[in-house]
């Protein structure tokens, strides 16, 4: 009789639909601006057929059974393309819930049955559905860290521009922690600038950094004897007291490496290496 | 092509990789380049190395060994034009290129070692290692 | 679930190979290199890394077993693709191999940067050694790596 049951739904198979999607579209989280009806309905179908197709009598309370793979691959991609458009986990987790009410309410419940078998079969339908909307969450998050790993590499990319400040000098404020990723950025995007601008000098200007440790001091050394390499000069500014305190205790040798306390000061050197003298008008007009 | 061209221009011999070389045409280079230091009397030595796409330890080596050899002969060495790539890995492997000095391109390598034979000629004193414009 | 918990595999996409038997063969083997390294849009400071590791191997391979074979296969792991490299040789074997990658090392006339620099020039680095009998090094430089 257990089997009477998931036939019954397979029979039921379409009413199911129409009564899922109806759920779903009555809800006021539905989404139509990310997704439309029939996207959702396609999905939705997708998901159902290969549920039912999937499900028997032995392996419904198996849920870890080989057989649900497929389901579970469908819902993984439905629920990882959910994260990456901005559905809320709210939005996304309605569907599935959404499933799990309209598959109960199309259970064909044999009047004649004891309350007991009736409970049963539903705690099964329950178990199962919850562990599809564990299986859903899971792949969900997933997606987004995806997202956020995305948005990492972006701000990398973004948070290390380099400036022309004067013809022959680049400057290149670093804010943030100073990884092993990022300095390679870093060194790219400033050596490239060197080669384009043929510029002879660079300014790092540390100030946005927040602490500097062996390894922070491991990455400047590096992007400044590689600036080297390239036959151009780099000078390390905005070295902050509780840095140069941090610099010394740990035993950090910058003694090979310009290092100057503000950019201003490293523009200044800059400029008397390039022989430039920069000096206020004298007003002709006295007084 | 078994010899890599070297251009004598007054006091300072010019030398183009324009392709990754073999290593035998490299060793040449090297030991044609202190030949013609020695026939020409040269001054400075620049190599343009815009044109190589990976520098590797042999290769290093080879520049290295062109550095210090013109120079007990009395003449600098400037490698020029090396790409961001080549410089970041060079560091990364822990390849220091000593005994030469670098410039950005063919015309500020020059400049470098006019500067530099140039204070040389007037007094021997040890001017400053770096040299901008 | 079950999909859940599998652990990351690596997918071999595309398999080369190429025999190292003289000097000569270095160019050509690093253009090779290159080719399958711009094949999956790596960039050039991570391709140039790669290439000169590359040369650095094939040159020790070169040095101390008279030359050997090199597998070129495109990988892929999880959200990552990128290049390994397998150089195997029947050559003497390295003795000590923990010695051997220790900065300043080098049993040749090189600069001693060998090993230890290559390793840092690549994200996996693996040296199977049997003295008498052959080394096996395999690099693996990932493509944002």
């Amino acid at each position: 009789m257990k089997s009477d049951i998931i036939k019954g739904l397979q029979k039921k198979k379409n009413q199911i639909l129409e009564d899922w999607i109806t759920i779903q579209v009555a809800d006021a989280g539905l989404r139509e601006d990310l997704m439309s009806n029939d996207e959702l309905r396609e999905q939705s179908s997708e998901l159902l057929d290969a549920l039912l197709k999937a499900i028997n009598d032995k392996n419904i309370i198996n849920i870890e059974s080989p057989d649900f793979e497929q389901v579970h691959e469908i819902l993984a991609g439905l629920s990882i393309s959910r994260a990456r458009q901005g559905f809320s986990p709210r939005e996304t987790g309605i569907f599935v819930y959404s499933l799990k009410e309209a598959l109960l309410k199309n259970l064909d419940i044999d009047q004649t049955e004891d309350v007991k078998t009736t409970v049963e079969t539903i705690f099964k339908i329950n178990r199962l559905l919850d562990n599809l909307s564990v299986v859903t969450f899971e792949t969900y998050i997933k997606g987004r860290e995806e997202v956020i790993l995305r948005q990492t590499d972006e701000i990398t990319e973004i948070s290390t521009p380099v400036i022309r400040v004067w013809e022959g000098i680049l400057a290149l404020p670093i804010i943030g922690t100073l990884d092993s990723a990022r300095t390679q950025v870093v060194m790219e995007n400033l050596l490239q600038e060197i080669v384009e601008s043929g510029s002879t000098i660079a300014i790092l200007d540390i100030s946005g950094v927040p602490a500097v440790d062996s390894l922070v001091a491991q990455h400047l050394i590096k992007t400044v004897a590689a600036t080297r390499l390239m036959g151009a000069e780099c000078i390390i500014s905005g070295i902050r007291p509780e840095i140069a305190q941090t610099v010394v205790h740990l035993g950090i040798d910058l003694s090979n490496i310009v290092t100057k306390a503000t950019l201003a000061n490293a523009l200044k050197y800059a400029f008397a290496l390039l022989k430039l003298d920069v000096r206020k008008i004298q007003n002709k007009v006295s007084q | 092509m078994d010899r890599i061209p070297i251009l004598r221009m007054g006091h300072f011999l010019l030398v183009t990789i324009q392709i990754d070389l073999y290593d035998r045409l490299a060793t040449n280079l090297e030991s044609d380049l202190v030949q013609m230091v020695n026939k020409t009397g040269a001054r400075g030595v620049l190599i343009d190395i815009s044109a190589l796409s990976i520098v590797d330890s042999f290769m290093g080596r080879i520049l290295g060994n062109i550095g210090s050899m013109s120079k007990i002969m009395d003449a600098e060495t400037v490698v020029v034009g090396m790409q961001p790539a080549v410089a970041i890995t060079l560091i990364e492997l822990g390849l220091e290129l000593k005994g030469v000095h670098t410039a950005l391109n063919v015309e500020r390598g020059m400049q470098l070692l006019k500067e530099r034979i140039g204070s040389d000629d007037e007094d021997e004193s040890e001017a400053d290692e770096d040299s901008f414009e | 679930m079950m999909k859940m918990n599998q652990k990351l595999m690596k997918i071999v996409l595309n398999k080369d190979s190429m025999r190292i038997e003289k000097e000569q063969d270095v160019v050509p083997f690093r253009n090779r290199v290159k080719e399958n390294a711009v094949k999956i849009g790596m960039g050039v400071v991570n391709q140039t890394k790669l290439i000169t590791a590359a040369s650095e191997l094939v040159r020790n391979m070169l040095k101390y077993a008279g030359g050997g074979l090199v597998l070129i296969e495109a990988i892929t792991e999880g959200r990552d693709s990128g290049i390994r490299l397998t150089f195997q040789d029947k050559g003497p074997g390295i003795k000590d191999i923990s010695l051997a990658m220790k900065d300043g090392f080098s049993s040749g006339k090189s600069l001693g940067i060998g090993l230890p620099g290559t390793r840092r020039l690549v994200n996996e680095f693996d040296i199977k050694s049997i003295f008498g009998e052959g080394t096996t090094v395999s690099i693996i430089k990932w493509k944002n790596g």
